[in-house]
């Protein structure tokens, strides 16, 4: 099971590497991560996508409250909440598959970002299960370079993280 | 007043309520040490390595309560501190570690005597901070001894660069420091605790199971009065020895792998256990899918991610040990009739459990002609102060020490448990002499251990730490011989420490003195002569060579599958 988690932490010098270090450390798979500042200052936004049950789960956020610098765990795993990604897709596309591209970068919503005689570099977004599908239908048309962000999320409603 | 940031640092210690630290001085520490030339509230003792210097600090923070400190210098300095910083981290023992660092411009640059401390510690330390600017120090170091002493207790790393320790600012001790993340929970939520109650006043067989955070907290009288109050019977950890009087009638002892029978039979047959301060670790839970399995859980500690972390829990309270005690307590006290009559309905389960105590108690035969190691323990226990402070090594000397020696007072066991590290003993030991120069201090190790620190007979000649050494010498390392006795066909695979060691000749080279018993009728009077030594020395015996420690569940078994007989 996918479970997505956010942790604020104060912007220390070497965060990042805590927070990784704590999911190795306790053999806690990491499928993506992100992180970036918020509007708030000196605090950080960590994304994790990572998988397991419900007791490992529950460990997980346990183990990251514990960490000093965490100041809050926000676990998106109940569904109230809107998952986004961004891939950048370099595709190979010579002739015949050109037109097929733009159909699915169409249908998609996608856009074209660069393009050259052999190739189009192609930008998505969406939640993560619409970037697999668009990457389901390019894979057969030749994939040259995928570049993903790994999920970040934000709950559904009026409040902020912190209330 | 403006000074150099080495100065702000002990300045900052004093506040903190130091006076004493252990330290190896070195390149990038000089500094700080030019400063303690001249500090006198402050007193140093410098050990003969930085494992047993950290060590040291362990052991005055387990006697003490306060936060043992810890300098050292960068480079091999540092890594040499990360044994000691490990073993504590694993036990929750409050500590802070100085390392010094090469100078921020060098940082990153495979400068000399130059690691990543700070990353090579992140995963044993609580927290550990890196300090860039003398104007930080103050700061940092109020929240390094507040996070290692509040919530559930660890070390905390402190590294400065030696440019920092030479820049110079204001000192000004800062009145409070904040942490956002760290809010630790030390009142226990009142419904819980009515809950918890209710639960024990209607079960019949229930066990305490009581661990290193009783210690911790300091709610030894707490456990005491909620034990007697409704009658029930108390098992400790390796880590909560003392926590509860080992002679008292409702003890029954250490349980686990090592433990006694009629501990391990009482948690088995349980229909209710209160855990507090205990964390479920391996070596008491034996096999996890049978463990406990006709008992309710109810588990008190301060750190919530402890709870649930091995085994299901019906209850959990989250909050600081002695907190929930009292709590506890003052609830039964509204329900005293239903109280009275537990201890009425709770005698049957007691009977039981003196039944098992009777079919199998801890014990061993002391012949004519070899010395049992159980035995020395035993004599030790007997001719020991009544506040004498006891540490061990790790393997056989410790859990015959913890069988044997019968622990009545916390603060006075003190052995690596989590970690299980070798060469703990007499450092250790070396540190709670330090806190308690008037106390008698015994170390307890076997033959292997105690190779590991030995040169601290330096330190302790040279600072009139009058410890007593006690070398438990079965030429082997016992636990691992054990193990290869019992599963490896007897495969004593580098095991043998067979090396005649002349450890008289050894002592008195340090300047301190040696006594040897090879015959059982020479133990009592190599102890007596040992402890009425004003200084400090060496007792060793020589010991059965293959003695072997039971009870032991073996793995991969129930922890009521002992073998008691091998």
């Amino acid at each position: 099971m996918n479970h997505t988690i956010s942790v604020l932490v104060e912007n220390e010098f070497g965060v990042l590497s805590r927070v990784a270090a704590l999911f190795s450390a306790r053999g806690f798979n990491i499928d993506s991560i992100n992180a970036a500042p918020t509007n708030e200052e000196g605090i950080t936004r960590i994304t994790i996508v990572t998988k397991g049950d419900e007791g490992i789960l529950e460990q997980i956020v346990k183990q990251l409250n514990k960490l000093i610098d965490t100041i809050k765990v926000v676990d998106f795993s109940d569904g109230s909440s809107i998952e986004r990604e961004m891939a950048l897709i370099k595709v190979t596309a010579e002739d015949n598959n050109r037109a097929e591209v733009l159909r699915i970068v169409d249908i998609f919503r996608a856009k074209i970002i660069d393009v050259t005689a052999k190739s189009y570099t192609i930008e998505a977004t969406g939640d993560p299960q619409k970037i697999d599908a668009i990457l389901e239908l390019l894979r057969p048309l030749g994939l040259k370079e995928l570049v993903r962000t790994g999920a970040v999320a934000i709950g559904r409603g009026a409040k902020g993280w912190r209330g | 007043m403006k000074m150099n940031g080495a100065r702000i640092l002990l300045e900052c210690l004093k506040k903190e309520g130091v006076d004493t630290v252990f330290g190896y001085p070195g390149g990038t520490v000089i500094n700080i040490y030019d400063e303690l030339f001249h500090f006198k509230d402050i007193k140093h003792i410098l050990p003969r390595h930085e494992q047993a210097g950290t060590h040291a600090a362990d052991g005055y923070a387990r006697v003490t309560g306060k936060v043992g400190v810890m300098i050292a210098t960068s480079g091999p300095g540092a890594t040499n501190t990360v044994t000691g910083i490990a073993t504590a981290y694993m036990d929750s023992i409050p500590m802070v570690i100085v390392t010094g660092q090469v100078p921020t411009a060098l940082i990153g640059n495979d400068a000399f005597q130059e690691v990543d401390i700070i990353g090579m510690t992140r995963s044993c330390t609580k927290h550990n901070y890196l300090i860039r600017d003398v104007r930080d120090i103050a700061a940092t170091v109020k929240k390094a001894f507040y996070l290692a002493r509040s919530g559930r207790p660890g070390p905390i790393l402190i590294d400065l660069p030696k440019d920092v320790q030479i820049a110079t600012a204001e000192f000004d001790y800062p009145e409070i420091v904040e942490i956002r993340g760290y809010k630790p929970t030390y009142s226990g939520h009142p419904r819980q605790v009515e809950k918890a109650v209710n639960m024990m006043l209607g079960s019949q067989r229930p066990v305490l199971y009581v661990g290193g955070g009783v210690v911790l907290s300091n709610a030894a009288e707490e456990l005491n009065q909620l034990a007697h109050r409704l009658s029930i019977p108390v098992t400790t950890t390796l880590m909560g020895l003392g926590a509860f009087p080992g002679h008292d009638e409702l003890s029954l002892g250490m349980l686990g792998m090592h433990g006694a029978y009629c501990a391990n039979m009482a948690m088995t047959h349980s229909d209710l256990i209160i855990a507090a301060g205990a964390r479920f670790d391996d070596r008491v839970t034996a096999k996890i899918s049978t463990f406990a399995p006709h008992a309710k859980i109810i588990h008190i500690d301060v750190d919530p991610a402890s709870i649930k972390k091995n085994v299901r829990v019906d209850l959990p309270i989250v909050g600081d040990v002695r907190d929930v005690f009292i709590k506890m307590v003052k609830q039964l006290d509204k329900h005293a009739a239903k109280a009275d009559e537990m201890v009425e309905n709770l005698k049957p389960w007691l009977e039981e459990i003196a039944a098992w105590k009777t079919k199998q108690p801890l014990e061993y035969v002391q012949g004519k002609n070899t010395i049992k190691p159980q035995y020395v323990i035993e004599k030790l226990r007997e001719l020991s102060d009544e506040d004498a402070i006891v540490s061990t090594d790790v393997g056989q000397n410790q859990m015959w020490t913890a069988q044997f020696f019968q622990f009545r007072k916390p603060r006075t066991f003190l052995s690596s448990g989590g970690l299980g590290t070798m060469g703990y003993g007499l450092p250790a030991a070396m540190g709670a002499q330090a806190a308690f120069p008037d106390r008698q201090v015994i170390a307890i190790c076997g033959d292997g251990g105690v190779q590991m620190n030995i040169q601290e007979m330096a330190t302790l000649v040279q600072n009139r730490l009058p410890v007593k050494l006690v070398i438990i010498n079965n030429n082997f390392l016992g636990m691992v011989r054990q193990w290869q006795e019992l599963f490896f066909n007897k495969n004593y695979s580098q095991t043998c420490l067979e090396l005649p060691i002349d450890y008289i000749k050894l002592a008195e080279a340090y300047g301190a003195k040696g006594f040897l018993a090879t015959k059982p009728e020479e133990v009592e009077d190599v102890i007596r002569k040992g402890f009425s030594e004003k200084g400090p020395v060496i007792m060793e015996f020589k010991v059965a060579r293959e003695e072997k420690v039971l009870p032991m569940v073996p793995s991969g078994a129930s922890l009521n599958e002992m073998v008691c007989n091998a």
